[in-house]
């Protein structure tokens, strides 16, 4: 419904009469949101943390992980999804390979910053008291690396529900779908909800991301 | 024939290299975009977060405005300033100038921050103003991180002009939108190599500018040059 055609109408930032009957489709959007990026990360998480762990122990490795990552990362998403969509379709699978792509980029780095940290004498006392390299790669190395590894989901986090606004041109989109359509209807309340809603989703994921880390790790202070 | 074939067809084609709907009208449309905003964005950006950083003042400001700047969706941005202030370049390139000013902000502040104390001493005690110890000792020490956030902006800023053909701007996303809208493939995908393309040129162009504005004594050093404060991705 386009409201514009009414040449003595002005749109105003909320109509709440729309707002209150279109509930459940903001909810909707919502929920789309929270379900594509919550694939993003726990994918790019799961595929960063082996990668960094063995790309840890290889220089050339890192290099080659980092420079293929890093490539991928440079490419805005609106060209991979433009170049998946002849193969993948109008589908999750195109929106989540960049999105994943990008994750991994961003935890991999933050892993390999959080074992480079580790102190040598720390390795020495592990290694002195007798544990196994798997032994010592999970309950030494890996939790000393936590905070560095939960700096990098929080940005992940972050990032992805900002990106997965775009993926509405391929009629995904979350809440990028209420801000396509109000882009298309000249209409400024889905807009502005889509835009708000996006925001105040970041803000309330990272903050939950920070207890998340002062309870995993309470040792180190949440930066 | 398959997609890659018709996608060479595409970019072989003369008709696709002329006119205002060619490669090189497009091109120029999606630089002057990204150009413009870029350069606005650091004449805001830059000088506020190199006072910031020299007097030490409002740090938790200047970190939190890249956190805060990566939490607004690029599109949004882009759709709210097409539909507040119409159709046109000044729209596209004032949500674009936006989002560019965080990175460089965040950036600039730890890059004068992160200057070792003895090094303002010692400039201090030969004698240097203020301005002459910013400009002449602190900035110089402070190119690497500086550029690094330029680099951040500038590619965030060549990605987000794509978005911009969605709200009828020109530039390399046209070929992407319009691809998309008429179900031309071989034009969506070749939008797409190009988009790409120009990403990565940017990054290797603003690579080796910043290596060539790195003074040599620094570069000696064999300090990191490729740190970036910020990760900041938003298109």
């Amino acid at each position: 419904m386009a409201a514009g055609v009414f040449l003595d109408y002005v749109d105003p930032w909320i109509n709440w009469d729309w707002l209150g009957s279109h509930v459940p489709l903001v909810l909707a959007t919502l929920w789309q949101h929270v379900e594509l990026t919550a694939v993003a990360v726990v994918a790019g998480l799961a595929i960063a943390l082996p990668l960094g762990v063995i790309a840890h122990r290889s220089g050339s490795l890192r290099l080659a992980v980092l420079l293929v990552f890093g490539v991928f990362y440079t490419i805005p998403s609106l060209a991979l999804f433009a170049a998946l969509v002849p193969y993948t379709g109008l589908s999750g699978t195109t929106a989540e390979i960049p999105l994943i792509g990008y994750n991994v980029l961003i935890l991999v780095r933050n892993v390999l910053v959080g074992l480079d940290e580790v102190p040598k004498d720390v390795l020495d006392a592990a290694d002195g008291m007798g544990y196994r390299p798997r032994a010592r790669l999970l309950r030494v190395e890996l939790p000393l690396a936590m905070p560095s590894i939960f700096a990098g989901l929080r940005v992940a986090i972050v990032s992805t529900i900002g990106l997965v606004t775009i993926t509405a041109i391929i009629g995904l989109g979350g809440l990028g779908a209420l801000i396509y359509k109000g882009l298309i209807e000249s209409f400024h309340t889905p807009l502005v909800v889509g835009l708000v809603l996006s925001i105040v989703l970041a803000v309330v994921a990272d903050l939950a991301a920070a207890a998340a880390q002062r309870l995993a790790v309470p040792w180190a202070r949440a930066a | 024939m398959s997609l890659l074939g018709l996608v060479w067809q595409w970019f072989m084609d003369p008709q696709h290299w002329q006119g205002s709907n060619g490669v090189p009208t497009r091109l120029v449309e999606h630089l002057h975009l990204s150009v413009e905003s870029v350069l606005i964005g650091a004449v805001i950006a830059l000088p506020i977060g190199i006072a910031l950083g020299h007097y030490g003042k409002f740090g938790t400001v200047a970190i939190n405005i890249s956190n805060t700047g990566r939490a607004i969706p690029s599109f949004g941005l882009l759709v709210l300033a097409f539909q507040v202030f119409g159709l046109g370049d000044g729209p596209i390139i004032l949500a674009l100038t936006a989002l560019a000013i965080p990175p460089m902000v965040t950036n600039s502040y730890v890059a004068l921050r992160e200057v070792d104390p003895d090094i303002k001493d010692a400039a201090r005690g030969m004698g240097y103003r203020e301005l002459a110890q910013v400009l002449r000792v602190e900035l110089p020490l402070a190119v690497p991180l500086i550029m690094a956030g330029v680099r951040t902006s500038a590619l965030q800023v060549v990605a987000t002009a794509t978005l911009a053909a969605f709200v009828a701007g020109g530039g390399l996303g046209r070929y992407i939108v319009d691809g998309y809208a008429t179900q031309v493939y071989q034009e969506m995908v070749a939008g797409a190599i190009l988009v790409a393309g120009l990403a990565l040129a940017t990054e290797l162009v603003l690579a080796v500018l910043q290596r060539a504005l790195v003074p040599r004594g620094l570069r000696l050093l064999k300090a990191p040059t490729t740190r970036r404060a910020a990760v900041f991705k938003v298109a």
